[in-house]
């Protein structure tokens, strides 16, 4: 029962599961259904203030003077702060440390928080922020990629080196020459991928609440409730930020309403809130209105996106030359990592000998992009599943069998460093075509290939499906598949602690307690800790008591983002759960004359698995050790391992325990005379390694497949004159019961052997196949390429009805090629894997 | 200037001094505790504020206290009775049809209304009940398995609750 700290432990396969695998309620969710779960803005103190943000009106100004006193005079105002009141910067990343609270001389979108007011009720509030009065220098707006790049001279961020240039990398992994010389074939495509907003139905909240100490020191303490989706990271922030040490700070994450990466970040309104209750000694509410949520932002960035492949006669990948324009916005957010993250995982879906990855981060005047589901991975996986799946129709190859044929395999090292262990992307594949009817969809043989392996039988199906002859409907099948990391090998901030961790106290009376600091934004994480130490310790998980999201009370663990929260907590929670069982097993070996080796734990009873009827209750163990040892607690962790990526600077993104490997066939309908288009059905596999629980992963596979949808068919935060143009949910569309599509869910379980009983990751892998599986499936449906998102009617149709040569195979709108500053701003790193097979496939 | 109202909600009759302007989301959630309505747009987008005015559904966020004194209001908290709760909540909570729960509680007064004019609905009655009840985290596919399945409870209890 001894299991090293930090490792991860992979699926006991000589046991079955009572609790793993079963398709249990969450544990709050009835809660939930009868609203009782409290979110952030369902907290009303006694005393309570309420507070709002006043923001700028300009995308790039200098603010020239605020005049508060007015909106001070007001009855029933009680503070009003600007930024001068809370002068430290902050940030999510240590490198991008580019925010204030409230705005210092300069705005840079509409939307940046200028001065806060903290008033008795929101109507007082309302009449308060019309009495600021800020005098402002406009300053030239630059709204694009194209704009940042040609207007060096106007500076939006200090933190840009060059112009407005945040982050430029440039890597090459092998030998990139040498792999496209071996290539037959060669083809280079731009794309673009609009930016567009999580839009979690639960707006930001927080509520803060100062409790002042004469004796100390610091003057007092401060709690945050807050909708967040990392308490660990505000924590340190909101610390940094109102000059306390971290002892006097404490950030609890409620319910919260959904996040999608866009609670990940440390926000003003957090700040604000904190800093007004310290300044009148009554709690203060801040909750966002829709309008703000959008302009908070942080979501996907928009990103150009330049590929060249070269590829043998029959499709075999010999080099890739990658490179990505992010658009994001004013300031710095997770963006370094997202750059990164544009280039990282190419490697880790299909098999690449070399690798040339060249990104670039804009500031531009815009709200700040982020991390969105699937973060900086999402645009790239569109860009090269469209790019791999004209490069198969040039060759004439099945788009299915050219992905079959580049597969990366199992327990292997990518060229740029990565330790790959399982992966089952080939099963996903071959899953979804087998229902899809992929193959019978395609039924006819291509013409013209030349190709050293026989292709399937396979043509676009616009030549042999469509209704009849007079029908203006046109069905199509498209095809893609991605990868996903298990949580982030590295943390935010550079430490060798733990990422992860786990507190369980027994009771004497059976009860359990768990502690972790992992925050449920409705992914169900607070649920796979009860399910993990039920299993582990037989006792049924109604008998759990679960403390989570609280940074006083819970053991640390970094936050819900990165997809970490199953792999890492749940390994956490195995190794906690593991040494209390060993003291129970010691007590409970001595009392039945059975040796340790021969106790299992389950129904609340610890017996002898060779003669179940040799048992004792669960509740007499657990007082026969505490009366041994004393108060029954025990803690575990998890840290991922060190040697999974390459010794070049940059390799902390992209490396993960694991990885999880999805799959998607979009089946549409397109309408050539209106262009209209309807996805039918989506088929979505995916390798989750072991389900904790099958009804929670179906649900972020049917989660992730929607808001792809969404992404590829209606949703984006566009601008004109630089404001936001549609910051509401009515006019940005995302998809209601009536647009969203049949999903089809298949999990494919072949357990990761360090994933916590095999577990790989769900919430965000599943959401990347989906966009270039529909844009796939346009193409062949009507044969038209929209080589941006998201692909609309007008577009389709404009596509259809272009008169140009070759231009409905070519169609891209919005997505010319830019002039990038040549030579790249940044050094080159080069890098060459040392040892491919690094890995020992018994290290479990 | 406030002004004294009656409401009738959840079978319990409440006096209250209210702002006129203030909406009845307002009101359920600050006058009367009821947080279990929620907001997600506070402009009649997003159907997360929903509730039940005389058994239909109605949004909470752009109707006037006011307008609604001789009406019976359900909310989240008076699906439940005695501590027993709706089928439909059941089944929402056994199938995963709420994820972070924070559109759950319209949703569920939506298909609550739902159910009661069709006792079998089809999955296209469904899509058209729900259509201004967005939610961002299920893909509604649970949403619809969890209202078939109360429908089957229902009708196995013969529509008796």
């Amino acid at each position: 029962m001894t299991i090293k700290e930090h490792a991860g432990i992979g699926r006991d396969t000589s046991r079955s599961y009572k609790y793993i695998g079963a398709s249990l309620p969450k544990v709050d969710a009835y809660a939930k259904v009868t609203g009782r779960a409290f979110y952030a803005d369902d907290i009303m103190l006694p005393r309570m203030l309420y507070g709002r943000l006043l923001r700028s009106p300009h995308p790039h100004a200098r603010i020239i003077e605020i005049d508060t006193h007015h909106a001070l005079e007001l009855p029933g105002v009680l503070a009003v702060i600007t930024g001068e009141d809370l002068p430290q910067r902050f940030g999510i990343l240590p490198s991008s440390q580019d925010e204030y609270a409230l705005a210092i001389d300069k705005v840079r979108y509409v939307g940046d928080p200028v001065a806060a007011v903290a008033a008795v009720d929101p109507d007082v509030l309302d009449e308060a922020i019309k009495l600021i009065h800020v005098e402002y220098e406009i300053l030239p707006a630059l709204m694009t990629i194209d704009e940042a790049l040609e207007h060096p001279e106007v500076k939006i961020n200090d933190e840009a080196r060059i112009g407005n240039i945040h982050k430029a990398v440039s890597y090459e992994f092998g030998d990139i020459e040498g792999g496209f010389a071996d290539a037959d074939y060669i083809r280079e495509d731009w794309f673009f991928y609009e930016g567009n907003n999580h839009a979690p139905m639960e707006e930001h909240a927080c509520v803060a609440s100062w409790e002042p100490n004469p004796h100390d020191p610091f003057g007092g303490k401060i709690t945050l409730w807050s909708s967040t989706q990392t308490p660990h990271y505000v924590h340190r922030e909101l610390s940094k930020v109102m000059g306390l040490p971290q002892s006097h700070v404490r950030v609890i994450a409620p319910h919260v309403g959904g996040g999608f990466g866009g609670k990940s970040d440390p926000f003003s309104h957090e700040m604000c809130a904190a800093e007004l209750s310290r300044r009148t000694g009554r709690p203060v509410k801040i909750t966002c209105t829709r309008e703000e949520v959008f302009l908070t932002h942080r979501g996907r960035h928009p990103v150009k996106m330049w590929i060249k492949t070269g590829v043998k006669k029959d499709g075999t990948l010999t080099a890739m030359y990658f490179r990505s324009f992010l658009d994001g916005g004013a300031y710095g957010s997770y963006g370094i990592a997202t750059t990164y993250y544009t280039g990282a995982l190419q490697t880790v879906t299909y098999s690449l000998p070399c690798y040339k990855f060249e990104g670039m981060r804009l500031f531009t005047n815009k709200p700040p992009c982020g991390p969105k589901r699937g973060h900086g991975t999402t645009q790239p996986r569109y860009a090269v599943e469209v790019h791999l799946d004209k490069i198969a129709h040039d060759l004439a190859i099945d788009p299915l069998e050219l992905r079959r044929r580049n597969l990366i395999e199992k327990d292997t090292r990518t060229v740029n460093g990565l330790r790959v262990t399982s992966c089952a992307l080939g099963e996903c594949l071959e899953a979804v075509a087998e229902r899809s009817g992929w193959n019978e969809f395609h039924t006819d043989s291509l013409v013209g290939a030349d190709l050293s392996r026989p292709s399937p039988m396979y043509r676009p199906s616009e030549q042999v499906i469509g209704i009849t002859s007079e029908s203006s409907i046109k069905r199509g099948l498209g095809i893609a598949a991605s990868s996903y990391i298990c949580g982030a090998g590295k943390p935010i901030y550079w430490n060798d602690l733990p990422h992860s961790a786990v507190q369980i106290r027994l009771d004497r009376g059976g009860g359990i307690t768990v502690y972790c600091g992992s925050t449920d934004i409705g992914q169900g994480s607070t649920s796979i800790l009860a399910y993990i130490v039920a299993e582990e310790l037989g006792v049924p998980p109604e008998h759990i008591h679960l403390e989570t999201a609280d940074t006083t009370l819970t053991p640390v663990d970094l936050g819900s983002y990165s997809s970490r929260v199953t792999f890492m907590a749940g390994n956490a929670a195995i190794a906690a759960a593991r040494k209390l069982k060993g003291q129970l097993f010691e007590l409970a070996s001595e009392q039945l004359q059975v040796p340790v080796e021969n106790l299992e734990a389950a129904e609340c009873l610890i017996y002898d698995a060779n003669d179940p009827g040799v048992a004792l209750s669960y509740v007499k163990v657990v007082q026969l050790t505490e009366a041994r040892y004393g108060a029954l607690v025990a803690a575990g962790s998890y840290a991922p391992p060190e040697d999974i990526h390459g010794d070049y600077k940059g390799a902390g993104v992209g490396p993960s325990p694991a990885y999880s490997y999805s799959a998607c066939v979009a089946k549409v309908a397109v309408d050539i005379e209106t262009g209209e288009m309807v996805v039918e059905k989506l088929w979505l596999a995916h390798d989750v390694g072991q389900s904790i629980n099958p009804l929670l992963v179906a649900g972020q596979v049917e989660g992730g497949a929607y808001m792809g949808f969404g992404e590829a068919t209606m949703e984006q935060q566009v601008f004109r004159k630089g404001r936001h143009k549609i910051p509401s949910l009515l006019d940005y569309k995302l998809p209601t019961t009536l647009d969203t599509p049949e999903i089809e869910t298949i999990l494919i379980e072949i357990p990761d052997r360090e994933g916590p009983f095999g577990a790989k990751e769900a919430g965000q892998g599943p959401l990347n196949p989906v966009i270039p599986a529909i844009a796939n499936a346009v193409f062949d449906a009507v044969g038209v390429r929209i080589d941006e998102t998201p692909i609309t009617s007008d577009k389709v149709l404009k596509a259809l009805r272009s008169e140009l040569p070759g231009a409905r195979s070519a169609q891209r709108p919005r997505v010319e090629p830019i002039d990038s500053p040549s030579p790249w701003p940044t050094r080159l790193i080069t890098w060459q894997p040392a040892d491919i097979s690094l890995i020992a496939k018994d290290s479990v | 200037m406030r002004e004294l109202i009656t409401l009738h909600v959840n079978r319990e009759f409440h006096e209250l001094a209210v702002l006129p302007h203030h909406t009845l989301l307002e009101v359920l959630r600050e006058d009367l505790g009821l947080i279990g309505t929620k907001h997600g747009c506070e402009l009649g987008e997003c159907g997360a504020c929903t509730v039940l005015i005389d058994g239909v559904p109605v949004l909470s966020c752009l109707t006037l206290p006011l307008e609604v004194q001789n009406s019976e209001i359900t909310t989240i908290e008076g699906l439940e009775e005695n501590g027993k709760l709706h089928p439909l909540q059941e089944t929402f909570a056994e199938l995963g049809a709420a994820q972070c729960g924070y559109c759950t509680p319209g949703i569920l007064l939506a298909g609550v209304a739902l159910l009661q004019e069709h006792p079998q609905p089809s999955l296209e009655q469904m899509k058209e009940a729900l259509s201004g009840n967005l939610c961002r985290c299920t893909g509604y596919t649970k949403i619809y398995e969890a209202i078939d399945a109360a429908a089957e409870r229902l009708h196995a209890a013969g529509g008796v609750v």
